[in-house]
């Protein structure tokens, strides 16, 4: 096979293969309206219904604020947590003794779920944002602690004895050796942590405020069992968790952070 | 130099008593684990002798310092540093036509040219051994530590690194203090070769290579040092 011929065949290969998931979404999709249609006194809707309380929710213009207030909470939220576990993470994975001390703690708080959490957040900050976005900072505090933690600790001892043999003072031994040694696995976690996040948003906007998309979701049951409404909801929220997931992965791939993925 | 781990001592080095001058190249030889990376770390400052001390030019050593730099066998160059960010690294206190002017000239001097802006995921080994190597002359050391440098490298490559070295070597000329296991390795590079024995590591010889570079690995001179060497280490050569 020439070079040409087999770069041609990779190419189809990869439509081929590109085409195969969302084909395989279609057929579901059609499955489901078929069921749907030969039971029409049951309460949830096919695609087609899902689709018009989209467009429902477009014309009154709910979805983008619904979509911005979620957005705004876990944006809040995860920031606030990433500026606090970040560098007290790596702080305490530095020194040996600062982990012997704080890990107990963590350990007893970590597998606390952050909705146990709702009820304080009530009691503290009333419904509204500030609870919501507490909700999200505790569920990100932990998980992003640990990545600091764990990422701190696997720096190969060379690159910290090189920085050493330089002659780097501290300050400059943190921003040019252990910052980007420890950057990749930070943006690996990251990403996991903001799926958390993604997560904890709708459960904590069910409970704990009256705008976003978990409240859509609760609202639209409670109001009359508009269920094209719920999977409407669940739509956008999969839809968007999809697109913050793809953001961190591009970040991935910037090419001075790609060096921890490709193996050496 | 005694290591203290789990609760027990393990001596290391014992009764180790070397001077070395400017601009020697000296090999420390000896067999696996006997030593010679801890004798290197202690004479680089990045380990504490349990008794003695190391002084140089009559100052004693307290700890690492860009004027003695340390390159290591595996894994010391910065991922994510190009070929002209890591060999720039030291030189942060030039100005910036300084900087580039030294870059430029230890990307030639190792042959790296054309490599400037790629990364050291895409460098083989022995180009990733040889931008360490610029990256430490940059920054003018006294002192050039190598610990097996060439121990990753395939066998045609390690020839090759020992020649670009030697080159480098005699155009800039540092104090070089190189450890290996491999014996030829020392015959064909270093001015004197330090023999260390097995854990605890003493000196068990100190070897003179009197041949003037280069050194041709035929003649009869040099086979001679290298039975000596083999023999001091207490090899028997017949396999």
């Amino acid at each position: 096979m020439t070079a040409i011929e087999q770069e041609k065949r990779s190419r189809s290969l990869s439509l081929s293969t590109r085409l195969r998931p969302i084909a395989f979404i279609v057929a579901l999709l059609v499955i489901w309206q078929i069921a749907v249609s030969r039971h029409p006194d049951q309460l949830l809707p096919g695609p087609l219904g899902v689709i018009r309380a989209l467009a429902e929710l477009l014309r009154h213009g709910l979805l983008p604020r619904y979509v911005v207030a979620s957005l705004f909470r876990v944006t809040w939220g995860f920031a606030l947590a990433a500026v606090l576990a970040v560098p007290l993470g790596l702080t305490i994975g530095w020194y040996r003794r600062g982990e012997m001390a704080f890990n107990p703690l963590v350990q007893i708080f970590r597998p606390i779920s952050p909705l146990a959490w709702i009820p304080i957040a009530i009691l503290w900050f009333g419904v509204g944002d500030l609870a919501a976005i507490f909700l999200i900072f505790v569920g990100c505090f932990f998980p992003l602690l640990l990545t600091a933690m764990s990422a701190v600790q696997n720096i190969p001892a060379v690159y910290v004895n090189v920085g050493r043999n330089f002659g780097l003072n501290t300050a400059q031994f943190v921003y040019r050796v252990l910052y980007p040694a420890v950057v990749p696995q930070l943006i690996t976690g990251s990403r996991i942590t903001l799926g958390i996040a993604w997560l904890v948003v709708v459960a904590a906007e069910m409970i704990a405020v009256n705008s976003g998309l978990g409240f859509l979701i609760i609202d639209a049951r409670n109001a009359g069992n508009r269920y094209d409404l719920v999977i409407a909801g669940m739509v956008i929220i999969g839809i968007i968790g999809l697109l913050l997931d793809l953001g961190m992965r591009s970040l991935e791939r910037v090419k001075s952070f790609r060096w921890s993925y490709s193996g050496d | 130099m005694v290591f203290g781990r789990d609760g027990r001592s393990v001596p290391v080095l014992e009764d180790i008593n070397l001077d070395v001058s400017e601009g020697e190249f000296i090999c420390l030889v000896g067999p696996s684990g006997c030593g010679k990376s801890t004798l290197l770390n202690v004479t680089g400052g990045f380990l504490s002798p349990t008794s003695g001390s190391i002084t140089i030019d009559g100052q004693a050593v307290h700890g690492p310092d860009p004027r003695r730099i340390l390159v290591f066998q595996e894994r010391g160059v910065f991922p994510w540093l190009t070929v002209e960010g890591n060999i720039g690294f030291g030189l942060s206190k030039l100005s910036r036509a300084e900087r580039d002017q030294r870059i430029n000239h230890y990307v030639r001097m190792v042959r790296l040219e054309g490599f400037e802006q790629t990364y050291p995921s895409d460098l083989s080994g022995g180009m990733k051994q040889r931008l360490q190597v610029a990256r430490a002359l940059a920054v003018n050391p006294d002192i050039l530590y190598l610990d097996e440098p060439f121990g990753a490298l395939d066998s045609v490559t390690r020839l090759i690194m020992r020649g670009e070295l030697l080159r480098i070597w005699q155009t800039e000329r540092r104090t070089i203090i190189f450890v290996t296991h491999d014996i030829d390795e020392a015959v064909q590079l270093a001015d004197r070769v330090v023999v260390l024995s097995s854990r605890p590591a003493k000196i068990e010889a100190i070897l003179t290579i009197d041949i003037p570079h280069p050194r041709n690995i035929s003649s009869r001179r040099y086979l001679e040092l290298r039975d000596d060497l083999l023999s001091k280490i207490g090899l028997a050569y017949t396999v």
